[in-house]
């Protein structure tokens, strides 16, 4: 493995990281802005709020991390994404603008109104974020982002493969999110919101499929090259995301306790590997490959270095974070 | 493959001046958020210390106060800071393609301590009620540390800019090898990141302590406010000294290293000795007018002697003029205006106090500091127009111009525009949400209606979600 691949996997690390735990945070919002009025959406919505408040803006930093990876590493790529998928990614970034402040003001402003308006910034940005961050990723996979720059501004990703695979963004986030807020529910021993969620983990995975579904046909006919090696060198991702996922239903619909988010892990993370092997070797296919967009060796290695320091320290930070929140350590306080 | 847009040059000169406008814009405002989150862990952790270490419940609660503040700061900057890194790339592509494999080093090891501020901030607030006193104060320690990394790598990242070096390119342009090291460590980064470390734990200190301030100007004068005004005072006041003595060391060497700023914020002609310093005044091309001129002061200034030869703006082609002369001069004399008239304000409360043990009595002591965190923003804006502004027509000094760095995509000002817009609810928004915080905590600290998002009160017959009632403050333990 050259240093450019090495490089290329830790952006898919960062990448598979942000999917889950970004991903899972924007799925909360999802499941707030369909929780009804005040009255009825109160219970979902505290639990969503209570499990999202103290880690959402740790999750967020992955986010940063890809950017700063993706510039650092492969300057030409980021480049070229950036000048032809603006206006996706301008209105993601208003979308994190929104939601971040929307979050934060809900906890702290009074008043039912103000209060109102606030959620629904946070749960309607929740959506679109997710939404054009995955038509960047689905006309980046489409083979739309000329890898010298400078695409078309909006045939780029007006298309039915990036259009479905940001419904898909959405759905899974939607879904990771039911799972992880099902055991949440189970922790405070809170039966009915478990019920609640378990029913929307099954209608979520269930929309995430069908977008996934849709989204191979669209691969097929908008991007030849990564379909072709999606179905072959991506084919065991491929099964194993599809295992993981119908091993979950089964266990939602049987009632069981665990070990549903490994598998709900399991079946985003395969599913992003997938795309990771069905691209390579190129970042943009097929006008940028890996190697040609790489940054001098002296720049990887700060890179590595970087990414080992993130798993000596970062991820342990992490786990105690979790740790602390999955025990209840950690509460808002007003 | 797509057909490529053609991209008119017009349309590339007035995106320019549009990016550069959302540029400075969103930088501005991001960057007190920046100093908040800096500076503020420091400020909290002292008084969190205070209170553990002497039992002082006003202590405890102003340090749980100022740490639900920074939760609604941090928020706030986390995205304006996420907007910024999307800047680049929407604003600025040409320069990440070029030399995102050099400077770009400086935001990797930035990400680390970006990632253990938000991991452990968020720890030291939400951790307050579960948390045992000692090990909640601990808890919050590495948020003082990524604090000062974080500043250290994104500050070394604009050295660089303004002092490039450790790298090598190739007859294309092409970045071909990076030396990490000293792209990290260049010439400007020993002063550029202590001075904005500095800056800060003053807009830290005298914004926090202008809060209290005022308050106290309304006639509250509890231990609570005379505390609140004190920690974050004393903080700022002891900042400034050195601040003082940083900058004039980064403008000596702004002199040596980059003449034509200097030139432009000091308005110099012709190079010479004997320069004389302005103080105000505009800036044109037959000299000074309406400055207080002090002879050869600037001179003495940049060599320690008169005779002391000076570059002039003769001496730069016409291309490579920064723009806005007067501006940057004008912005360079407030910025160390302020920062000298708050030497002259630490210098009376230390009278003060060693003559008495007490903060000067009179009213006209409280107004200066309410209005000391304002001006200490204001010289926070300032020493960043003269650092970019200064650095202009150039983005990396000498080796790419910022013409030749903005995106060819269209519709810039429309979304400069829409930030306006933006930011201008963000500022509202956060505003609003730090009085309605303050209003509540007067009103005897109760709580929200409940814990909830968003339901008019807890319904009857359930659980009560949120975890009701207050617990009186400083959970009783020392």
């Amino acid at each position: 493995m050259s240093k450019a691949d090495a490089a290329a996997a830790i952006l898919w690390v960062g990448a598979t990281f942000y999917a889950l735990f970004g991903g899972a945070d924007f799925g909360g919002g999802v499941w707030d802005l369909v929780a009804g009025g005040p009255e009825r959406g109160q219970r979902p919505r505290d639990l969503i709020q209570r499990s999202l408040t103290p880690v959402w803006e740790a999750n967020h930093v992955w986010l940063i991390f890809v950017l700063v990876v993706l510039w650092t590493a492969f300057p030409p790529a980021f480049s070229a994404i950036f000048t032809t998928l603006y206006v996706p990614i301008a209105l993601a970034a208003l979308g994190i603008v929104l939601r971040g402040a929307g979050f934060a003001f809900r906890k702290s402003i009074v008043g039912l109104q103000g209060r109102r308006a606030m959620g629904a910034t946070f749960a309607i940005s929740s959506v679109i974020t997710p939404f054009f961050m995955g038509t960047v990723i689905g006309a980046i996979a489409a083979g739309n982002v000329p890898g010298a720059g400078n695409g078309d501004a909006f045939s780029t990703w007006l298309q039915p493969l990036p259009l479905l695979i940001g419904a898909m963004f959405v759905a899974s986030g939607a879904y990771l999110a039911a799972v992880f807020l099902v055991g949440d529910a189970r922790r405070q021993e809170d039966a009915e919101m478990e019920r609640y969620f378990v029913r929307r983990a099954l209608i979520a995975a269930v929309v995430a499929g069908a977008f996934a579904v849709a989204g191979l046909f669209a691969l097929h006919s908008e991007a030849r090259y990564v379909f072709d090696r999606l179905t072959s060198q991506g084919l065991p991702l491929v099964v194993l995301s599809l295992l993981c996922g119908i091993a979950l239903l089964a266990l939602l619909l049987r009632g069981a306790r665990r070990p549903l988010r490994p598998l709900a892990a399991g079946a985003v993370t395969a599913v992003i590997w997938g795309w990771g092997v069905a691209q390579f070797p190129y970042l943009l296919p097929t006008s940028l490959r890996i190697d040609q967009a790489a940054a001098p060796g002296p720049t990887m290695t700060i890179i590595f270095i970087v990414f080992g320091v993130a798993a000596v320290l970062v991820l342990p930070s992490l786990g105690l974070l979790y740790t602390l929140a999955q025990r209840d350590l950690l509460e808002s306080e007003h | 493959m797509l057909p490529l847009d053609p991209l008119p040059l017009a349309a590339s000169a007035s995106n320019l001046l549009a990016a550069r406008e959302q540029m400075a814009f969103t930088l501005g405002f991001h960057i007190v958020l920046s100093c908040l989150g800096v500076a503020l862990p420091a400020t909290i952790l002292i008084a969190n210390y205070i209170g553990l270490k002497k039992g002082d419940e006003a202590a405890i609660e102003l340090a749980k106060r100022w740490s639900q503040a920074m939760a609604v700061t941090f928020a706030v900057g986390a995205v304006t800071g996420t907007v910024l890194s999307f800047e680049f790339g929407l604003l600025w592509p040409h320069f990440m393609d070029r030399f995102g494999a050099a400077f770009g080093v400086a935001f990797a090891i930035e990400g680390i301590f970006f990632f253990l501020e938000a991991i452990f901030l968020a720890i030291y607030i939400y951790g307050w009620k579960r948390l045992s006193g000692w090990a909640h104060f601990w808890s919050g320690v590495p948020m003082f540390v990524t604090g000062i990394g974080g500043a250290f790598s994104v500050v070394a990242a604009n050295s660089w800019m303004n002092q490039p070096q450790g790298f090598t390119l190739n007859a294309a342009g092409k970045v071909v090898d990076v030396e990490p090291l000293k792209v990290l460590v260049n010439p400007a980064t020993g002063y550029e990141v202590p001075h904005m470390i500095l800056a800060a734990y003053m807009v830290v200190g005298f914004l926090v302590a202008s809060v209290y301030a005022v308050g106290m100007l309304k006639g509250r004068r509890d231990r609570l406010h005379r505390l609140g005004l004190l920690i974050p005072l004393t903080i700022g006041l002891i900042a400034t000294p050195i601040q003082l003595f940083v900058g004039d060391t980064a403008a000596r060497a702004v002199a040596d290293h980059q003449p034509a700023k200097f030139a432009a914020m000091e308005c110099i002609q012709e190079t010479g000795g004997h320069q004389t310093e302005y103080v105000g005044g505009v800036c044109t091309s037959d000299g000074v007018k309406a400055a207080i001129p002090i002879p050869d002061l600037d001179s003495f200034l940049v060599g320690f002697s008169a005779d002391t030869k000076v570059t002039g703006l003769n001496e730069i082609p016409n291309d490579e003029r920064p723009p806005a002369n007067t501006f940057l001069h004008l912005s360079f004399d407030l910025m160390v205006g302020i920062g000298t008239g708050l030497l002259a304000l630490g210098a009376w409360v230390a009278w003060a106090w060693w003559k008495r043990r007490d903060i000067p009595r009179t009213p006209w002591f409280l107004r200066i500091v309410a209005v000391s965190g304002v001006a200490s923003v204001l010289a926070l804006w300032c020493g960043w127009i003269v650092t970019e502004v200064g650095r202009q027509p150039w983005i990396v000094q000498g080796y790419m111009r910022t013409s030749e760095a903005v995106t060819d995509a269209k519709g810039i000002w429309f979304s400069f525009g829409l930030v306006l817009l933006l930011y201008a609810g963000l500022g509202t928004g956060a505003v609003l949400v730090m009085r309605s915080m303050s209003r509540r905590w007067r009103e005897g600290g109760a709580g929200l209606e409940g814990d909830t998002p968003y339901a008019p009160s807890t319904p009857a017959g359930r659980k009560p979600l949120g975890v009701s009632g207050n617990r009186p403050v400083g959970r009783g333990k020392t």
